[in-house]
């Protein structure tokens, strides 16, 4: 176990150490005090605890690497994930996830706007509540809200899938609710299971995506713009 | 046209072209969506001239005497800044706006006279890379294809808020480009039309952009130059800003800059010209004490219409470090070759009028995505071809630059130019030929 | 292009350290800039004694010794000044708008930086570190202080480009992100008799909320007024002697975090400005929704959303 205390050892020396090849082991990073970009450019299947809470993009663009912030995360956390596991035990502030291709971002608090904005692969599994304009334009990969959705959730999505438990204040341009197949059952229970969340009941959420009305520029359309 | 016509006057606010555009809109329903960049008439380079050598100022010989051209990029914080051999780089353009030929031929050509390419909104393709002595890779608000694994693989990063033609738009890319290929390197579906967002996902605003360029230096491990670039606007404060937020490069892209896909009204009416914008950087760079620094400078690219060596000699007289060329470089490889007549005229164009990029059906096959299309351009024949021109830019820069007496092209300076227009003097801020006139002065 | 943070403590055995935590915060935002800074304090007894009017000035090129002579015989009674880096602190045993009449009166081309009971505004150039140290932030007392650092754009960095923009009496209004319509706004008010110091759209946001209260409407009202008119991105932090108010538009891309204990409500556009507070480890922390007010007031208990 190597553990590394930010107030002591500057930022960059602790990520150019988790940048080293062959990387290996469990990591701890403490006394974050909100520090930005920590455990940034990860690629290595090691595992790292984030002690405290953290400024914007920890795990920013992640590979392999299974990352946990015991705290809440800021803006943009784990944006760009290629693969691996972020786990925010707290509360994420806005676009969780943002842009991100592959791996399992999980937040077991809320999540707050633009939640896995632009999402292009990536799943996110959140145990509370996401804020505004989450989805926004959302290609890829799978979002699941175990809370409420604030408004114009979705807005302008391609091919996403949502599950939400919870309310949803609005829905963004070409987002309507699906019915759930069994394949979307089981790709919940899924999704769930993996995030550590086992009690729910999947026929309790419903699913969102794409109307695929936007897909071509048409006249009809432009109240959407 | 018989003397019939000879009474009939055309109105210049409803010319044949606005009457044809408001007929266009009645009849689709949606708005013009073009590629080039803004093709109105705009005070630009031509509108300057250079003061060569007579009795005051000696020229330089050719050959021996030596007049260099080279340029380092992003010294500031780079492990690894760029070490150009010629100020004139590869503009950004995207695969999907163009074939993955022209990546490849572009690369090809960049990197026979030692110049950098860069990459799209869709990401790096392996022919770019393979090709391109130095890439530039481009992190856009859309993030189509971004991966750790090739901002790594780039020599310089460039953080894009916005280019000439569209400040403030996003990237655009119609249907019938969206080809498998696009369509699996953007994470869309195959043959839709592509909407583009126009701010970044993460950060809006210097203050958040720094600590987004922090990030990026802290995954590459602080290894490469990170430019920002800008669409011609708010210059002046854009440049400071960029500066601020950690730019090590800033690059400023006038609206004669081109596009692939984009509304035609905002091409036209939204930006200012390159001629007007660089004075602006400048200032600002020079404010901030890290124009031209040898260390800790930062440096600044200008693109938007440069044409010519004449248009490189000018913009570096202006204080630019480096010029971009998008446009040219296209047309140096073949786009709009009058061979292609009859295949433009079967499209409702000509050459040397074709701009309809958005539809993917370039008879030269560059600005398509349509294989049967592609396949007509020859990389190797195209990188050749634009070797060719970087070299011609290059020389031709060097011979106004020798004219002037400067050993380097970096030696020239405003003082060696004047305007011919009173418009071209004000934003250049060069004095009116045959005057000490410099409109404006007195407020920028 | 800023970083704001704001303190308003309910315990006033936090009072004391209110300078000593808010310089932490305000120096903890200096990478959003580092141009310049600002901050408001509320309550010090040494910079705004009780019972006394204060006006901060700046750009004044005359001495203390002067400006107290002046002011004093404007005012017909006895204005002590103190010099705090680039700001002059005027105060007086006498309503602040009679003393702010005085010296606007006897220093005429000065830039009034704020005025109110109770209130001093503090701006300057420089590191928000070194202007921090040089106005003996640590030391201050009180109940309440906003603080700014700026990154500037304008080729003059001047003290008054920073904010608070302090424009009505208690009044401050702190500002991260950019309006975009503001110089409309500023035509109107200026047809309506307001007067502008700089061409910064804070400003223009400040005189807005300023105008709204001086027609007798409260402070959530002028805010909701506010997101109404104005088109851009921004969390806004507006100060009065008794609230606290915190607001974002309604796209909200620019940060914003607010902590709250028993003891002090905090807001700042990083979290790394909060983390340092007494007992944020058991602080309710949260994002403000965009186009609700968050306010508090002295004399209640929580906050009304």
């Amino acid at each position: 176990m190597t553990t590394y205390d930010l107030t002591a050892t500057p930022l960059r020396e602790v990520n150019t150490a988790l940048h080293a090849p062959e990387l290996e082991g469990d990591i701890t990073i403490v006394n974050p005090f909100g520090a930005h970009n920590v455990a940034v450019g990860l690629n290595a299947p090691v595992k790292v605890t984030v002690e405290g809470h953290v400024g914007y993009y920890a795990a920013g663009m992640n590979q392999q690497a299974e990352i946990v912030i015991d705290g809440n995360a800021g803006t943009g956390v784990a944006e760009n994930m290629m693969s691996g596991t972020v786990v925010v035990k707290g509360n994420a502030s806005q676009s969780a996830g943002a842009t991100a291709h592959g791996g399992l971002l999980v937040v077991e608090g809320d999540a707050a706007a633009r939640c896995g904005i632009s999402m292009k692969g990536v799943d996110i599994v959140v145990g509370g509540n996401v804020g505004h304009s989450s989805a926004f334009m959302a290609q890829a990969g799978r979002l699941v809200v175990r809370g409420d959705a604030g408004d114009g959730l979705g807005d302008s999505i391609y091919e996403t899938r949502i599950y939400v438990r919870g309310t949803v204040a609005s829905l963004g341009a070409d987002c309507v609710a699906k019915e759930m197949g069994p394949e979307h059952l089981e790709e919940l229970t899924g999704l769930l299971k993996a995030a550590g969340f086992t009690e729910d009941d999947p026929a309790s959420y419903t699913r969102y995506g794409s109307a695929r009305s936007l897909y071509h520029f048409h006249v009809d359309n432009t109240g959407a713009y | 046209m018989s003397t019939d016509t000879w009474g009939l006057r055309e109105s210049a606010t409803f010319d044949r072209g606005a009457i044809a555009a408001i007929q266009r809109a009645a009849e689709t329903g949606i708005y013009d969506i073009r590629g080039w960049g803004a093709k109105r008439a705009l005070p630009h380079f031509d509108d300057l001239l250079f003061l060569g050598a007579s009795m005051s100022r000696y020229p330089l010989e050719g050959y021996r005497e030596k007049c260099g051209t080279d340029v380092v990029l992003g010294g500031r914080n780079a492990k690894y800044p760029l070490h150009l051999d010629t100020p004139v780089t590869i503009a950004g353009m995207s695969f999907g706006a163009l074939s993955g030929r022209a990546k490849e031929a572009l690369g090809r050509g960049a990197s026979e006279v030692g110049t950098s390419t860069t990459t799209g909104d869709g990401g790096m393709t392996p022919e770019e890379r393979g090709q391109s002595k130095h890439l530039v890779y481009q992190y856009l608000p859309s993030r189509y294809g971004m991966n750790p694994d090739d901002l790594r693989k780039a020599d310089a990063i460039e953080v894009v808020l916005g280019q000439g033609a569209k400040p403030g738009g996003g990237g655009m890319l119609l249907g019938q480009k969206i080809s498998e290929r696009v369509a699996g390197m953007r994470t869309l579906p195959q043959g839709i039309d592509q909407r583009s967002a126009s701010r970044h996902p993460d950060w809006t605003g210097p203050d958040d952009l720094a600590i987004k360029i922090a990030e990026l230096r802290e995954i590459t491990d602080w290894e490469k130059p990170i430019y920002v670039k800008v669409g011609a606007t708010r210059t002046y404060y854009d440049t400071k800003l960029a500066v601020h937020s950690g730019a090590d490069v800033v690059v400023v892209d006038g609206m004669q800059g081109g596009t692939a896909a984009t509304q035609d009204v905002f091409i036209e009416h939204v930006g200012i010209p390159t001629l007007a914008a660089v004075p602006q950087a400048v200032q600002a760079l020079q404010e901030l004490g890290v124009h031209r620094q040898a260390e800790g400078g930062v440096q600044l690219i200008v693109s938007g219409g440069i044409r010519t060596g004449a248009d490189v000699a000018k913009a570096m007289a202006l204080g630019a470090d480096a010029v971009a060329i998008g446009t040219a470089a296209l047309i140096a490889l073949g786009d709009n070759d009058p061979k292609y007549a009859a295949e433009y005229e079967k499209i409702g164009s000509a050459a040397g009028f074709y701009d309809d990029f958005q539809d993917g059906r370039d008879p030269a096959g560059i600005t398509t995505q349509d294989p049967e299309l592609a396949a007509r351009f020859d990389p190797v024949e195209g990188g050749r071809r634009l070797a060719n021109y970087l070299r011609v830019l290059t020389m031709e820069a060097q011979t106004i630059a020798r004219a002037c007496g400067k050993a380097h092209l970096t030696h020239l300076e405003p003082e060696d130019l004047v305007a011919v227009t009173i418009e071209a003097a004000a934003m250049a801020r060069v004095p009116l030929a045959g005057t000490s006139w410099i409109p404006g002065q007195g407020g920028f | 292009m800023c970083g704001i943070v704001g303190l308003h403590l309910r315990n006033p055995d936090l009072h004391p350290r209110l300078g000593e935590l808010l310089s932490g915060m305000l120096c903890e935002m200096q990478d959003r800039g580092a141009d310049s800074a600002g901050v408001a304090v509320y309550g010090d007894p040494t910079w705004t004694p009780p019972g006394h009017g204060a006006v901060s000035l700046l750009d004044v090129t005359a001495t203390a010794e002067e400006v107290a002579a002046a002011v004093t015989e404007e005012l017909g009674s006895p204005v002590a000044v103190k010099v705090l880096d680039a700001t002059y602190l005027l105060t007086a045993a006498a309503e602040s708008e009679a003393l702010l009449a005085a010296a606007r009166a006897a220093v005429p081309d000065a830039l009034v930086a704020g005025f109110g009971a109770d209130l001093a505004v503090l701006k300057g150039v420089g590191h928000p570190r070194t202007l921090s140290d040089s106005w003996g932030l640590a030391g201050a007392q009180g109940w309440q202080g906003v603080g700014h650092t700026r990154m500037a754009t304008e080729s003059a960095v001047t003290p008054s480009g920073a904010h608070p923009y302090a424009v009505g009496v208690d009044q401050c209004l702190v500002h991260n992100g950019s309006f975009s319509n503001h110089a409309t706004i500023r035509r109107e008010l200026r047809a309506a008799g307001v007067e502008f110091d700089s061409e910064n759209d804070t400003e223009v946001g400040a005189r807005f909320v300023a105008h709204q209260l001086a027609q007798g409407k409260d402070v959530e009202v002028a805010l909701k007024e506010l997101c109404a008119t104005f088109d851009g991105f921004y969390t806004l932090l507006v100060s009065n002697r008794d609230s606290f108010a915190v607001v974002r538009d309604a796209i909200a891309c620019k940060p914003a975090v607010i902590a709250e204990t028993d003891d002090w409500v905090a807001m700042a556009s990083e979290f790394r400005a909060l983390a340092h507070l007494p007992g944020v480890e058991s602080a309710r922390i949260w994002e403000p929704e965009p186009e609700v007010i968050y306010a508090w007031t002295r004399s209640t208990e929580g906050a009304s959303a």
